[in-house]
């Protein structure tokens, strides 16, 4: 009873605490210097250069882990080798390295005195390999459970109609899957948006070329133009949350319960 | 140190609009102040973090500091000037450069007489230099051999960073004190932009970007890059002819919990024995006599920012984010590789 009282209020009020009163609070920081000033920080050069940037790479991450999630999480949950419970943990640990470590290390590893010869070093791949780094477990993480409910009886049947696996895959297996992977995708999209310590080392952060849009807000920070800083974080999270609204409509189409 | 970066920024962000989180902080603060517990929390940007280990631990085994513990906190110096604006508790605040200190003077945290004492407020300098491959493969010498065909060069992002701040300036007056005008000074701003092969975001990922590989130049605090050296690094270290004298600012807030002890350390920072650490920590000390007990190479030409104009004025012209000389460079710069 107690619990069903107190349980929504108290869940309101945190989530006010920790999300909705500092997304007000960087809204009124936004607009504090009027509409103009709000339209001159995001239509700067700089600003519209980074953004363009961000998003793009952020789009790219995004899809190209919806697939190498998918094959991982298909390994995890399909094949059985050794070592599959280490790879199974492996996967989270991008989540657990603090960003700049992870930004030194790919700097070392993919930089210009690699060992592998690959330098991204101060280009657009930097930006896209360190992203990848960093979504990789939400991409990996949100087809995983939906693979693992996956009714094999049906992929089954579809065989011994003498479907063709690329068949069986597009006709039942990706219909099953294709909500769980654009989920995965929305939140790797809003993750990579707002990355900052993996990026900023290995990007070479050169102004119009490799900037991202969180190193150009961060600079504008340190500038002193926190309302030009709070301007271009609210589209961000605007571009953010409209993408992660339009998969919910996606989703809609394939009937998933939306509270999932 | 770019995640407690960006973490900080956050929090000041947050704290700035939002009242019940301003709250948070300060009632945090008051409880270990109240306990006479001889606790002093520095604030201070990166660079002099080892430096200050050794000095607190000088300090500790004199009378006026046995016993003081001390909080610490570094971080890039513009986020650490914030931080404190925002309600980061601080009983002494070192800074890369004057306007961060002018900053908590706006907000009414430091005496606007701060820069009035026997060492104008600063507590080290240092100078810009060339960091270079050990052994200097490209033959770095001057100001004109870092615009020259097929070297690159890394100078942390002026907007986020004081180094860069430095760095840009060091360059700037270089040229004026070779006898250019402002116009070709200016020009040569937008060479040196030009071959600017990274602009990390501050004056650490600057070095671990150089240490990676990459550029053929690093532009850096004198102290930093004698530190890197100390460390083993494989770099050499080259005085420009001209260069800027980089001057450190200290200050103990107004609202400071333990004065008192804040005041002890920064006196003894400033006395000739805590001088003479900072000296032997690669920083040029401000003590004119404990300076002349060590051998810092002498440039040809050494100036201050306030032959540029001072801070003020320099922030205003040329680092203001939207209609800063050095924002017209990078856009000219950025029009130009879009285009073609």
């Amino acid at each position: 009873m107690l619990v069903r009282i107190a349980g929504p209020g108290l869940a309101i009020t945190y989530l006010s605490l920790l999300v909705l009163l500092p997304i007000a609070a960087v809204l009124s920081k936004a607009f504090s210097g009027g509409l103009g000033a709000l339209w001159s920080a995001v239509s700067q050069p700089e600003a519209v250069a980074a953004l363009k940037l961000t998003l793009l790479c952020s789009l790219g991450v995004a899809a190209f882990n919806s697939v190498a999630g998918l094959v991982i999480a298909w390994m995890l949950v399909r094949d059985e080798f050794p070592g599959k419970r280490i790879v199974g943990a492996i996967i989270d640990l991008p989540f657990a390295l603090p960003t700049v470590v992870a930004g030194l290390t790919l700097l070392s590893l993919y930089g210009p005195d690699s060992p592998f010869g690959v330098d991204v070093a101060g280009t657009p791949f930097g930006i896209l390999l360190a992203l990848a780094f960093v979504t990789l477990p939400f991409s990996v993480r949100s087809v995983q459970p939906v693979l693992v409910e996956l009714d094999r009886e049906a992929e089954e049947a579809a065989a011994s109609l003498g479907a063709t696996s690329a068949v069986t895959l597009r006709r039942i297996v990706l219909p099953s899957i294709a909500p769980a992977m654009l989920a995965g995708a929305g939140l790797a999209f809003a993750r990579a948006v707002g990355e900052f310590g993996s990026v900023v080392l290995i990007s070479g952060n050169l102004p119009f070329k490799t900037q991202v849009a969180s190193s150009w807000i961060f600079s504008l920070s340190q500038s002193d133009d926190l309302s030009a800083a709070a301007a271009v974080s609210i589209l961000l999270v605007a571009i953010a949350l409209a993408v992660l609204v339009g998969i919910g409509l996606v989703r809609r189409r394939f009937n998933v319960d939306e509270s999932i | 140190m770019a995640i407690y970066k960006s973490a900080s920024w956050t929090r000041a962000r947050l704290l700035a609009a939002s009242v019940p989180l301003l709250a948070i902080p300060t009632l945090l603060a008051a409880g270990p102040a109240s306990a006479a517990s001889g606790n002093v929390a520095l604030v201070a940007y990166s660079t002099p973090k080892p430096a200050y280990a050794a000095l607190i631990s000088a300090f500790n085994s004199t009378a006026a500091g046995k016993g003081v513990n001390f909080s610490q906190s570094f971080g890039p110096s513009g986020t650490q000037a914030t931080a404190v604006v925002n309600g980061l508790p601080a009983d002494v605040v070192n800074f890369s450069l004057a306007p961060d200190m002018n900053k908590l003077v706006k907000a009414g945290l430091v005496s606007a007489s701060w820069s009035q004492g026997s060492t104008g407020g600063m507590v080290t300098n240092s100078i810009v230099s060339f960091v270079v491959r050990k052994g200097n493969p490209k033959h770095i010498k001057s100001w004109a051999d870092l615009v020259k065909p097929g070297v690159s060069v890394i100078t942390p992002n002026p907007f986020s960073s004081g180094s860069a701040k430095w760095n840009l300036m060091a360059a700037y007056g270089a040229q004026l004190a070779q006898g250019k005008s402002k116009a070709q000074a200016t020009a040569y701003l937008t060479q040196l932009l030009k071959h600017a092969a990274a602009q990390p975001s501050s004056a650490s990922n600057a070095l671990q970007t150089f240490l990676s590989g990459q550029g053929d130049v690093l532009l850096d605090y004198e102290d930093d890059a004698l530190y890197a050296q100390r460390q083993g690094e494989p770099i050499s270290i080259i005085t420009p002819p001209q260069t800027i004298l980089i001057q450190n600012p200290i200050a103990v807030p107004k609202n400071a919990t333990n004065p008192a002890a804040a005041k002890a350390f920064v006196s003894f920072l400033l006395s000739t024995a805590g001088q003479k650490i900072w000296g032997k920590q690669g920083y040029r000390p401000v003590l004119a006599k404990v300076a002349a007990q060590f051998s810092f190479p002498k440039p040809q030409k050494l100036f201050l920012i306030s032959s540029l104009g001072g801070w003020t004025k320099v922030n205003k012209v040329f680092f203001d984010p939207q209609t800063g000389v050095i924002a017209k460079i990078e856009q000219g710069l950025g029009a130009s590789t879009s285009s073609g």
